[in-house]
């Protein structure tokens, strides 16, 4: 054991790949991944973390460098050739057919004589996969259909393929983005039976708190270079974003209180349909406020995106549904102005202003072919009585953009889909405040961004909220949400299960109520039993 | 765990060159590699007229040149194909733009030519020439109109498959129009000339003059439309995706059917250009397979109306040199085809060169290092 222990399951030397002439992903980068130790690969969006896992598990060729495996060294043209050398990735995006079972997911693609003959024996396949699941404690049924499965199945059945396959030098590049605390802790324990039995295992992530949590090593990149490693016993959340940004970092995310808050949104009986005729999101009621932030945790298909887009305007409610807004100026009276059956530009018209930062950026909030001046130009191209569009004004707002945010762009007319994740997020996120909203909606705001700019989107928000602007924030990252929302709606499959209290609010507890199907009385009562553990700890 | 040996994998296993996209280009160097490409197609073009016919390449090229250069009455020629075909791809252009895959501009052309066609033989002579050209106007943008409108109704409203439906449109047109000219024709072989009351007049001594300048306003002007006008915004954007379109508030359903109405009534106005400026006669051929072609047209030119411009002129000039060559040296017109095609298949590859570039493999120096250091 101790022997399998110290050995290097796979190190990389020098290792450089280059995209086109300006972007090189990964430079000189040496890295040594060993057995039974669990390794974190840390870095910022962009700092070549997946490219470098992608050219160990074959996706990717390097332009220079070498691989050894097992001290030999090897070439990998092709994720097969990784396979057989034991190298298995896990992708953030799940590769998986959704009519297929789990057995059947698992053997596609494997060729029969690297799979005990001719003849596929579905039996044979099922027991195998059993006894990997035994052994680590999976809950996965061979039989079960991919689309019957929770987001947290389908990731165990991405591992328990290529377990199968027989790989021991796992990667797992963002495991835990689409995962409950719950799901994570879980994940976490596999990680670590893993390691117990000789396994190499690197995670790739940004969130530091996990890091610390499950690695015994850290290796930082940035800006495609390799940093250094350090063991995680002596790194610190603050020592490791040090190394990652090249600077010091404030980690603290600000809470003003509200000042005077008034009633702008009031939602009730929301009710949305999906494709299939099953309610996506089920009688929602909630108010929001102006001059806070209120926060929406939940999983990817809870409903949160179905609410945003019923609110505004892009979604149709289902028959009862309410959704008044109530403007500033009290122009509108106690009732309000209903926005339901309402498009887009009707509530604009209005004079209801909405501002939507919605989750798909580039298919939904922003023109990809066009530059920061056509995007500039989506929601008020139609102002004024001419036919012909007016480029002056665009042209400003993106130069006031550009300069207020640091976009980083080549030119105002760089289609936007070439800029980095980050810029388009700032182009996005700029265009909607510049609008000078009453109530700013944002969906996975800071998804895929670096560090800075996510405490910058972070600040920009409280500005808002210190305007008296009502902030919805949808958000993933729960210890976000307990740092910076005033209240936390929490969704579970299209239903509200509890509106917490920010300042009092743990993450352990939000996490019960995403998974909670349960009345939401009953887990309000666990959330606020489980605060009071929480607090005496 | 059983496992496969970690030995070395095959050689080492790393691809002779790489495709790498280049970030940008300058003009000097598209113009070079598009140069070049000519001259690759020219050169080995040469290898094969000498291998396969014995002629002399040189004269083979001057005679393609001269097919559409030599005579002022062949230039004219060639402006009016290369009008005839640009006309449609103009056309196109908005509803490509929108991603709106509209297969059946030969059905609205056909459609535009065929109501220009009954105005002439039931109007032609009847009514002040002024009044009838006014009637063929409206009653061919109205054809086309129609014919481009029907599968933007349906999409708009059903979601239905635009590809297939305008496709099949085109063979109601045809039916249509093969249905009137077998009424029309009577005992004759094929319509004929229609009367010349509804023909173009004669400019500058020809009588297609006015089919180039028509079209070369619509060029100018379609351009402008999608590049700096509300409309042409909104096209972008649906084009780009449905989602933000409805997100920026912008009604789908009326761009679809508004864009997809322009688009037809121009392919009608083609079908007019087509019959009183350059046929004057109806067939269910008189669109001539330009609907399709012009679907290329615009492609390539990634819709701006000039760059269709300069590839309708390609293609009609290799066409017509083409045809010249197979006639002067009675060669198989496949042969005349293939040297065409040579230098269309070169001019079209070199767009890859411009975006992307190889990079040779780079390992070689280290790998011998290597190799050396384990000697």
């Amino acid at each position: 054991m101790s022997e399998i222990a110290t050995s290097a399951a796979v190190r990389l030397v020098g290792i450089t790949k280059a995209f086109g002439t300006k972007v090189v992903a990964n430079k000189n980068v040496s890295l040594t991944i060993n057995r039974g130790e669990i390794l974190s690969v840390l870095g910022e969006n962009g700092s070549g973390k997946t490219t470098l896992m992608n050219i160990l598990s074959g996706i990717y060729y390097p332009d220079e460098g070498q691989i050894f495996v097992g001290g030999e060294e090897v070439s990998i043209a092709s994720p097969r050739d990784a396979l057989r050398l034991g190298i298995g990735m896990i992708h953030q995006h799940f590769k998986l057919v959704d009519v297929f079972t789990a057995a059947e997911n698992i053997v596609l693609g494997i060729p029969p004589e690297e799979d005990g003959g001719r003849r596929l024996d579905m039996k044979a396949v099922a027991r195998r996969v059993r006894e990997i699941c035994a052994r680590y404690g999976f809950d996965i049924e061979p039989d079960q259909k991919v689309y019957e499965m929770t987001v947290s199945q389908k990731q165990t059945l991405e591992i328990v393929k290529v377990l199968y396959r027989g790989a021991d030098i796992l990667i797992l590049d963002e495991p835990t983005a689409v995962l409950t605390p719950q799901e994570t802790e879980k994940l976490f324990g596999v990680m670590r039976e893993m390691k117990k039995d000789g396994c190499a295992v690197v995670i790739i992530t940004h969130k530091l708190h996990e890091v610390l949590s499950i690695s015994d090593r850290v290796a930082i990149l940035r800006k495609g270079e390799y940093i250094g490693d350090v063991k995680t016993s002596e790194a610190t959340e603050l020592s490791l974003t040090e190394m990652m940004v090249g600077k010091k970092v404030a980690l603290d995310i600000e809470r003003p209180e509200p000042v005077n808050p008034s009633l702008r949104l009031s939602v009730k009986n929301l009710t949305v349909y999906g494709a299939e005729g099953v309610p996506a999101l089920k009688d929602a009621a909630f108010d929001l406020y102006g001059g806070e932030i209120l926060g929406i945790a939940g999983v990817s298909g809870c409903g949160s995106k179905e609410l945003l887009e019923a609110i505004a305007g892009l979604q149709t409610p289902a028959e009862g549904s309410e959704v008044r807004f109530h403007p500033s100026d009290g122009s509108a009276g106690k009732e309000g102005v209903s926005l339901i059956g309402l498009t887009p530009r009707q509530i604009k018209e209005l004079g209801v202003h909405l501002s939507f930062v919605p989750e798909d950026r580039l298919g939904m909030g922003l023109v990809g072919s066009m530059g920061m001046t056509g995007n500039m130009m989506l929601k008020s191209y139609e102002k004024g009585k001419s036919f012909f569009t007016d480029t002056q004004s665009p042209k400003k707002l993106a130069e006031d953009v550009k300069d207020d945010f640091g976009v980083v762009t080549p030119s105002l007319s760089t289609p936007v889909r070439r800029l980095s994740g980050g810029n388009v997020q700032k182009v996005l996120v700029g265009r909607e405040i510049a609008s000078a909203p009453e109530v700013l909606m944002t969906a996975y705001a800071v998804r895929g961004l670096d560090i800075g700019t996510s405490y910058q989107i972070y600040r920009l928000l409280n500005e808002q909220k210190k305007k008296g602007v009502a902030v919805l924030y949808v958000g993933e990252d729960l210890d976000v949400l307990v740092a910076l929302c005033d209240r936390i709606l929490v969704l579970c499959a299209g239903q509200i299960t509890g509106i917490v209290d920010g300042r009092e609010a743990t993450k352990e507890g939000i996490g019960l109520l995403m998974t909670k199907l349960t009345d939401p009385m009953q887990a309000e009562n666990e959330n606020g039993a489980e605060e009071k553990g929480g607090e005496k700890a | 765990m059983t496992k496969t040996e970690p030995k070395v994998l095959k050689s080492r296993g790393e691809p002779l060159v790489h495709i790498a996209k280049r970030d940008s280009v300058s003009i000097g160097k598209k113009i070079f590699i598009r140069a070049a490409a000519i001259l690759c197609a020219m050169i080995l073009n040469a290898v094969f007229i000498v291998i396969v016919t014995k002629l002399n390449p040189f004269e083979v090229y001057a005679r393609i040149f001269a097919a559409s250069f030599s005579r002022p009455m062949l230039f004219m020629q060639l402006l009016r194909d290369l009008t005839s075909l640009l006309c449609i791809g103009v056309a196109l252009a908005p509803a490509f733009k929108m991603r709106f895959w509209n297969i059946g501009a030969e059905g609205q052309v056909l459609m535009g030519g065929f109501a220009t066609a009954l105005c002439m033989i039931y109007l032609g002579g009847k009514i002040p020439t002024g009044l009838l050209f006014l009637a063929m106007i409206v009653t061919s943008v109205l054809a086309g109109a129609i014919w481009g409108l029907i599968p933007a109704f349906f999409k708009a409203n059903w979601n239905t498959n635009e590809t297939l439906f305008t496709l099949m449109m085109n063979y109601v047109a045809i039916q249509i129009v093969a249905y009137t000219v077998n009424i029309l024709r009577g005992e004759r072989a094929s319509v004929g000339s229609i009367n010349q009351a509804g023909w173009f007049p004669n400019i500058w001594g020809y009588n297609y003059t006015l089919n180039i300048l028509i079209v070369a306003v619509l060029t100018v002007l379609m351009y402008i439309y999608l590049r700096s006008t509300k409309h042409g915004y909104e096209i972008a954007v649906v084009g780009e995706s449905e989602r933000t379109a409805k997100y920026a508030g912008i009604n789908v359903k009326r761009v679809t059917m508004r864009t997809m109405l322009i688009s037809g009534a121009l392919c009608g106005l083609c079908g007019l250009i087509l019959v009183a400026g350059d046929k004057h006669t109806l067939a269910t051929n008189t669109a001539g397979g330009n609907g399709f072609t012009a679907i290329i047209v615009a492609w390539l030119a990634k819709f701006n109306t000039f760059y269709m411009a300069l590839i309708s002129f390609l293609l009609v000039f290799l066409e017509k040199g083409a045809r010249e060559i197979a006639s002067a040296y009675a060669l198989n017109e496949y042969i005349a085809g293939i040297i065409s095609g040579m230098i269309l298949f070169f001019i079209l590859g070199s767009e890859f060169f411009i975006q992307y570039r190889l990079v040779p493999r780079r390992r070689s120096d280290k790998a011998d290092q290597n190799g050396k250091g384990e000697e």
